[in-house]
């Protein structure tokens, strides 16, 4: 079936001539795709949303992965934004810190939903929860926040890629913050174009990041580069609700993206061989965890 | 999903419980053979406790799949995985053998991200299963009438096909319709299939 669009140019044109928000041609078209009804879609988005809310609460309280790496930081931000003393903004810092909240619960192995996957599981649910607070959304706008994203999210995974073995870490947290800046400018009442100015200016900012863990976890620096794509994303959404633009167009950021990826060599595309992996420390960590482990087996 | 990464856990997850799927039952043992980023990071990104989970027939929000190894144990199932240097196509790239003591399978399988997979080979057959859509795996003797009998099923139903494919090892010997529809198929779809003539076996991949 012929989606409703093939890629940003075509979403935004389409929700400008029918003057529709960008989510409800993501939902429209799922309807379609999917031949379900809106109220079942709505329901669904909604149980990912319950989801995303448990994780923030679970990683605000506090958890720590197996290896140790990571763990605790998101406590240690809440408790700083208390102070009143955050240099950067507290919405920013709080962005920040559920969005940490969230990868830590993630890398813990606990439950998330894929934003658009796991290891950049933090920047949509961390930026949402923030903006929340500010622009008092209904529940239905917090719902439809996620299918801003995944609008772009199904361009992205339809026109390039969203996994970090193939197109670096751009193409994980890069997307994730790009997605999550598009739904930030919907919910604040910006345009379908100013939602697509924000993806490319986010985007842009990404390129080139590749996917390093340390050992091959998905800690260091996975968290963190939620929290930094998270705090692009806000701020992106600014640039564009300013009324800054991309000379480039969205459409091209995300094949430049694509291209830059293909383009990696297999150390930086999530083989821990290269990059923050193959630093000293990133070693020691590595042979601190499994030492010289057998590989699993159960016989 | 249970994290930490939707193609290295989710993706991981998946493959096994679609291997599971097509093998119709609990397999006494596994052998896995993982490429690329899987046999480089398997471990950090628990896509061998994943497979397992999968072969136990947890889906990816089952917090069971965090002890697969345990519970594969109580089973009685044996495992092993082995990462292969050998290159790839695609860098998350694992092949699942299992079996028990009546037959034994093989299948490929890609993650290709966000949790999404790709099934690329089954006992020797190469397929091209995109994952995107709901699909029916059928097993039959290569017999003429076989794919006339399951349109005519399918069609009873009012299922539409988007994409079909067949394949056979040898004129005569073992054939696979993989056969991508549009919505999800009834359990009661899968029984009538299952039912024609010359038909093994008969398996879904929901969307």
């Amino acid at each position: 079936m012929e989606p409703l669009f093939r890629n940003v140019k075509e979403l935004v044109a389409r929700a400008e001539a029918e003057d529709k928000l960008i989510s409800e041609i993501m939902i429209e078209q799922e309807m379609l795709i999917t031949d379900r009804s809106r109220e079942d879609i709505m329901k669904q988005m909604e149980r990912n949303l319950t989801v995303m809310e448990e994780a923030v609460e679970k990683g605000l309280k506090g958890v720590h992965s197996v290896s140790g790496l990571t763990g605790g930081d998101a406590v240690l931000l809440q408790a700083y934004i208390e102070t009143g003393n955050s240099l950067s903004g507290d919405l920013l810092l709080d962005a920040v810190s559920k969005a940490v909240a969230t990868n830590e619960v993630n890398a813990a192995m606990g439950t998330i939903c894929a934003t658009p996957t796991a290891g950049s599981a933090g920047v949509v649910p961390g930026t949402l929860f923030a903006v929340q607070n500010k622009l008092k959304p209904t529940r239905e706008q917090m719902i439809r926040y996620l299918f801003t994203s995944g609008a772009f999210g199904f361009v992205v995974a339809n026109n390039a890629s969203i996994s970090g073995a193939e197109g670096g870490c751009q193409a994980e947290v890069g997307s994730a913050a790009g997605m999550a800046a598009a739904a930030i400018v919907e919910m604040a009442g910006g345009t379908p174009q100013q939602s697509s100015e924000a993806f490319a200016i986010t985007l842009k900012n990404m390129l080139g990041l590749v996917c390093d863990p340390v050992a091959g976890l998905v800690e260091v620096p996975c968290v963190k580069r939620n929290a930094m794509g998270a705090a692009n994303s806000v701020v992106a959404a600014d640039m564009a609700l300013a009324g800054v633009t991309s000379r480039i167009p969205c459409d091209e950021v995300i094949s430049a993206m694509y291209e830059i990826g293909k383009s990696m060599p297999s150390a930086l595309r999530e083989t821990a061989k290269g990059g923050l992996a193959a630093t000293p420390t990133g070693k020691w960590l590595e042979a601190k965890i499994f030492g010289g482990a057998v590989v699993g087996s159960g016989q | 999903m249970i994290g930490p990464s939707s193609s290295h856990t989710a993706g991981a997850a998946r493959i096994g419980r679609v291997a599971r799927d097509i093998f119709g039952r609990q397999p006494k043992w596994a052998r896995v053979h993982l490429y690329g980023s899987f046999a480089e990071t398997y471990k950090g990104h628990s896509t061998d406790v994943a497979i397992i989970g999968g072969l136990l027939d947890y889906d990816t929000f089952d917090e069971r799949i965090k002890t697969s190894f345990e519970e594969a144990e109580k089973l009685g199932m044996t495992f092993e995985f082995i990462p292969e240097t050998a290159s790839v196509e695609h860098p998350n790239t694992a092949r699942i053998v299992i079996g028990d003591e009546r037959s034994e399978m093989s299948m490929m399988g890609i993650s290709i991200g966000g949790g999404k997979i790709e099934i690329t080979e089954l006992n020797g057959f190469p397929l091209r299963l995109s994952g995107n859509h709901p699909a029916i795996l059928v097993v039959h003797d290569d017999r003429s009438g076989c794919i006339a009998n399951v349109a005519n099923c399918l069609y009873k139903y009012d299922i539409n096909i988007g994409h079909m494919e067949v394949s056979r090892k040898e004129k005569g010997d073992m054939a696979l319709m993989v056969i991508e529809v549009d919505q999800n198929v009834d359990k009661e779809v899968l029984e009538e299939l299952t039912a024609l003539p010359n038909i093994t076996q008969v398996t879904r991949i929901a969307d």
